[in-house]
């Protein structure tokens, strides 16, 4: 993977499989710490402990179109090769939560890449399940919450409707240029 | 910093005209496969490419776009599979956003399947 956020994207992507009704995203960059900290919690089917050690192992995937299963460990491994850290924690029926530490100026952290793509991607293409995204630099962030959204917009909007796809887009392009300052992660 | 507030004012401005898209059995599916395979060779700008043409050219009513996982093809990723009522399906491998629109005008518009992106033209190359 190029990017962390394809990433993200992809890790989500496992949650949504997992049936969850409500995904929350973090991902805070603190420089003062020297920090990139991705969060990825839903409240899904959750694993097993056993599940939850084989999901790190390339050979172990629950899929049947294919024998490996990469999404984890490319994670995994993009955190730890840049000094940094990988958790899973996961209860059976409750969820799971998946956080990667990336060492934020290691010579080898990938760029972040297009986070609000990803985000916008996600919420539009699984509109049956709310997400929450919070997005830190330093002391600022800002939040977007599909369940704040659907209450502004009542019953019957879709978010693919254009004018909703593109409020979201430029909601988490502006918000997040305001959050870093534009800052190149 | 935008807030959500804005979402009202895009409501009002929306009144009457919502509801009106359903899934009807002449819409032409276009499918994106976004595991990890299609994501790490590039499948969400295709998918962003797409959506987004079907949104400008106000096509939602003729095209959905929706994702799926993996096909099972991960070597030929980007893949987009194009299901038009009534025709069999055609799978379009190693897509570009670029590639995609000259599907999305040629074929998706213009009936014509753009032969030298799918998956048998991709296979004939490799025998």
């Amino acid at each position: 993977m190029p990017e962390i956020s394809l990433n993200i994207l992809d890790v989500a992507e496992n949650s949504v499989r997992a049936e969850a009704s409500l995904i929350e995203i973090t991902v805070s960059v603190q420089p003062e710490e020297d920090t990139l900290t991705v969060i990825i919690k839903d409240d899904g089917c959750g694993m097993t402990p056993e599940q939850a050690a084989s999901v790190q192992d390339p050979f172990f995937t629950t899929r049947t179109t294919r024998k490996v299963g990469l999404g984890v460990p490319f994670f995994k491994q993009a955190a730890e090769s840049t000094g940094g850290s990988f958790r899973i924690d996961s209860e059976k029926g409750k969820g799971t939560t998946v956080k990667a530490v990336f060492g934020l100026s290691h010579i080898d952290r990938m760029p972040l890449g297009d986070i609000s793509s990803t985000v916008q991607t996600l919420i539009v293409f699984n509109e049956h399940i709310d997400f929450r995204y919070t997005y830190e630099y330093g002391g600022k962030s800002f939040i977007l919450d599909t369940r704040e959204m659907r209450e502004m917009l009542g019953e019957g909007i879709s978010f693919s409707e254009p004018e909703i796809t593109a409020f979201i887009k430029e909601y988490l392009e502006t918000n997040k240029a305001e959050t870093d300052g534009g800052a190149e992660i | 910093m935008k807030s959500l507030e804005e979402l009202r004012a895009i409501r009002e401005k929306m009144q009457g005209k919502v509801g009106v898209r359903a899934e009807s059995e002449d819409q032409i599916r276009v499918v994106v496969g976004m595991a990890t395979c299609g994501i790490a060779s590039g499948a969400r700008p295709v998918l962003t490419a797409l959506s987004d043409a079907v949104q400008e050219q106000n096509l939602s009513e003729k095209i959905s776009v929706t994702q799926t996982g993996c096909i099972g093809l991960c070597q030929y990723e980007p893949i987009v599979e194009v299901m038009v009522p009534g025709k069999e399906k055609v799978t379009y491998v190693k897509m570009t956003p670029e590639k995609a629109l000259e599907v999305l005008r040629l074929h998706l518009l213009g009936g014509q399947v753009v032969s030298k992106y799918t998956l048998s033209a991709a296979q004939e190359q490799n025998a």
